[in-house]
């Protein structure tokens, strides 16, 4: 394949700049490819690495300052036949420091050509995630400061299962792009460079010191044996491929007469854990196989297990507007935690309205009718209280009767934990039953 | 009737799959997490893809790079996902790549109150990007909306290659609601404009028309594509010339707002003998529609928006036009009245809102309307 390089736009980097010396090789490296331009994008970051996506007849995709990593995973994502090729700074790698870890520990087939000048070339010489401590820059002291990042070592450990470091200025460079960029996942080069237009006006850096440096430092050659595994898109679309078809829509039919055809509120007042919103959301599909539209409105801390748990549920026979309660027609009430989350809704009930309450339950004053019930006595545990006290609603034909309960609990449980829920239901219908005969 | 009971951010989710949403990317965060999770549940197995972001921005990124590539991307969020979206919505609004972002509110500033709902965002959606150029934010008023206006955010991201938000909260997106899917009335599917000519003949950001967005090419497809998020011209590289970046920018505004009119999408509801409008967006609209329906002793009529940005002023000023008194009702303590009080300068416009985690109530809107 010929040159891919966009001859109307050369490159305008520094004259001695490492930078240009990467155009040209990574040109050479794309000719003995497989695959013309149409299949490379580059995308490149902000700084100097950044011109990178002009110099060449490739997809072209340059966006914000570290974020190129991000593009890139969406672009193989969406079209896996690509080489995508990101060239970023050590500027880049520093500013996008969570979107390297997470390419690293992903695996996209993604190329990532950071090309490390030690110091924010464009913005005139400031000090970057690798700049040496002992480096002069424009930071001032600043960088002394700061320990340099080793972005191979941060690479390796979080996952990257091929990393190679070299030099910009030594032979070897094209077939190490080439080794990289036919790798089958995500391959970091660490290509080592100089600044001539800042770093190295001020700092003894050259083919020579680079080369010391990086004797001195461990070797990275490329794969990583222990971080080699499959590749993520390859393994998304696999395990995608092998997902059951999800459950469908569940859909409620009218099936009953309600025993009132009218606008009522109800209350569930618990804690976490007692399955309050799954109460809520079983009086809504009771009530709508009668026919009924509802809103089931939630409140919670963002504590898990811990702190009340209320759930308000409108039932019209048209559409529901205000979706909050101003006075309660039916309160539930299974903890007192509940009932202080919702202390002022007691006093706005009327004398038609009920409240259902756990028997150790602390209500405050109301007009309301009181039917108290003692779970502890029907030995039914915490988390089953407010399908009980359902139940106890529906015995009394308050909003739902007892089809329309046991219709819901057909609809949402599956098998096993349906009858679990029913056998509850009849014993609740078995205890009240005893209590009218009392 | 077949109803199902359904939050508003499922109906969201079931809504951009209707509309072709193939690609989705979130990061977990109250009160969004559910789209991420329902599009986990049902994305993949259609054959998309669905991701969990290292970040927001990471997110962001990642839609961009789908949308670019041709596919219909979405992400979801909250009031401190927005922000970290900033930089990425500029790069979107300003490089016309058409993106859908739920913008579930709760209850700000900053982190604020995570299971509180609010509109606390509606300024901040619409200016929240560097540069200032317009985008489109819808506003659902229930689980119905969610449905529909995600179809629309879709058809409007597409027609108009820009970001669209879909400004739900979460006392829409966590509420469940009865719903019959079936018997919604569901508007038609558009797909981006795509290039027609000579390859040698294509610039990227060259539209056909002054009001227009340019045709599409999809990164990878044989014709070259340049994406940048530097001031670009027609072909898609750097440039300093004062008039072609002027022509671009304009552009970009103007085919946004010139065509608001195909795309002002409201609930409007008369009252006769009332002299005083409620105008309002969102879950109040809920309670506003009850009490003028319910017609307790104040009289007013109701119109309800549902395309916020750019400001429907047409629509605006001819609904309100008989009117001399209009009500302004939001979740937040005043944003979107600056924009009622800048086009109608000439009407008594009243301010009522509340930022305290509790919905507006049908009470308090008799009250302000007993007191106008």
């Amino acid at each position: 394949m010929s040159s891919l390089l966009n001859t109307a736009r050369p490159p305008v980097f520094c004259p001695g700049c490492t930078h240009e010396q990467i155009v040209i090789a990574l040109d050479r490296a794309l000719q003995q490819l497989p695959g013309a331009g149409d299949k490379t994008v580059i995308v490149s970051d902000i700084g100097c690495s950044g011109l990178f996506d002009v110099f060449f007849h490739t997809h072209a995709f340059h966006g914000l300052h570290g974020r190129a990593l991000t593009y890139a995973l969406g672009l193989k994502m969406a079209r896996p036949e690509l080489h995508v090729i990101v060239t970023m700074g050590d500027g880049g790698l520093g500013i996008g420091g969570a979107h390297i870890q997470s390419a690293c520990r992903k695996n996209a087939d993604l190329t990532l050509l950071v090309l490390n000048n030690f110091n924010f070339g464009m913005t005139g010489g400031q000090h970057s995630a690798t700049t040496p401590s002992e480096a002069a820059t424009t930071s001032g002291f600043l960088n002394s400061l700061e320990s340099p990042l080793d972005i191979c070592r941060l690479a390796e450990a979080a996952g990257a299962p091929f990393v190679l470091r070299c030099s910009g200025l030594e032979k070897g460079l094209v077939d190490n792009l080439i080794k990289a960029i036919d790798y089958d996942g995500f391959a970091v080069v660490d290509i080592w460079g100089v600044c001539p237009g800042r770093y190295t006006r001020k700092n003894k850096f050259g083919p020579g010191e680079i080369r010391e440096k990086l004797e001195a430092l461990p070797v990275y050659t490329g794969a990583i044996k222990e971080n080699e595994r499959q590749e993520y898109g390859q393994n998304y679309r696999q395990k995608a491929a092998s997902l059951p078809e999800p459950p469908p829509l569940l859909v409620v039919d009218k099936k009953y007469n309600p025993p009132q055809w009218q606008k009522e509120q109800i209350l569930i007042l618990g804690s976490a854990g007692q399955r309050i919103v799954t109460a809520g959301e079983l009086l809504c599909l009771a009530a709508m196989s009668g026919g009924l539209m509802v809103t089931q409105k939630n409140d919670y801390d963002i504590t898990v297990l811990k702190g009340p748990s209320v759930s308000e549920i409108i039932v019209w026979p048209g559409e529901v507007g205000y979706t909050g309660i101003d006075a309660a027609d039916v309160v539930v009430v299974i903890s007192d935690e509940g009932v202080r989350r919702r202390r002022g809704a007691f006093a706005a009930m009327s004398d038609q309205a009920l409240i259902i309450a756990a028997a150790d339950a602390t209500l405050p004053e109301s007009p309301a009718e009181v039917i108290k019930v003692d779970f502890k006595a029907w030995k039914i545990a915490g988390r089953d209280r407010a399908l009980a006290a359902l139940a106890v609603l529906a015995v009394s034909n308050r909003v739902i009767n007892i089809p329309m309960l046991k219709t819901a609990i057909a609809k949402r449980f599956p098998e096993g934990l349906a009858e679990q829920a029913l056998e509850l239901v009849s014993s609740v219908m078995a205890g009240m039953g005893e209590r009218s005969a009392e | 009737m077949n109803l199902s009971l359904m939050e508003g951010n499922e109906a969201v989710v079931r809504g951009a799959l209707y509309a072709g949403c193939n690609f989705f990317a979130g990061y977990p965060i109250t009160p969004a997490t559910s789209v991420l999770s329902k599009m986990l549940e049902l994305l993949p197995p259609k054959g998309g893809v669905c991701l969990q972001g290292e970040d927001e921005i990471g997110s962001m990124g990642y839609c961009l790079g789908a949308s670019m590539a041709g596919c219909k991307a979405m992400t979801a969020t909250s009031g401190p996902g927005v922000s970290l979206y900033s930089e990425q919505l500029s790069f979107a609004v300003g490089s016309e790549i058409p993106l859908v972002i739920v913008n579930v509110q709760r209850l700000g500033p900053s982190t604020g109150s995570a299971t509180k709902g609010a509109d606390g965002d509606i300024q901040f959606m619409r200016w929240g990007n560097s540069g200032g150029l317009p985008l489109i934010v819808l506003a659902p008023v229930d689980v119905a909306d969610c449905y529909t206006l995600t179809i629309q955010a879709f058809n409007l991201a597409e027609r108009f290659r820009t970001p669209v938000f879909v400004a739900s909260n979460k006392e829409i997106g966590l509420t469940r609601e009865s719903i019959d899917l079936s018997n919604i009335d569901t508007p038609g599917v558009e797909e981006r404009k795509g290039y027609i000519g000579h390859e040698s003949d294509y610039l990227p950001f060259r539209a056909d028309a002054p009001d227009q967005a340019p045709p599409f090419v999809a990164v990878g497809e044989s014709i070259l594509v340049r994406q940048t998020s530097s001031t670009h011209g027609e072909n898609g590289y750097i440039t300093t010339d004062p008039e072609e970046i002027a022509a671009q920018r304009q552009r970009i505004k103007d085919k946004l707002e010139l065509n608001i009119g195909s795309y002002s999408y409201f609930d409007y509801l008369a009252v006769e003998g009332s002299d005083t409008l409620i105008l309002t967006y969102g879950v109040t609209a809920r309670a506003a529609r009850q009490v003028v329906v319910e017609e307790s002793g104040e009289k007013a009529s109701l119109l309800v928006l549902k395309t916020l940005w750019p400001v429907p002023e047409e629509l605006i000023l001819e609904k309100a036009a008989d009117f001399a008194k209009i009500v302004v009702l939001e979740m937040n303590l005043g944003q979107y009245v600056y924009e009622i009080r800048r086009i109608m300068k000439d009407k008594q416009v009243v301010f009522f809102g509340q930022m305290n985690g509790a919905l507006i109530t049908p009470d308090q809107i008799r009250e302000v309307l007993a007191n106008v």
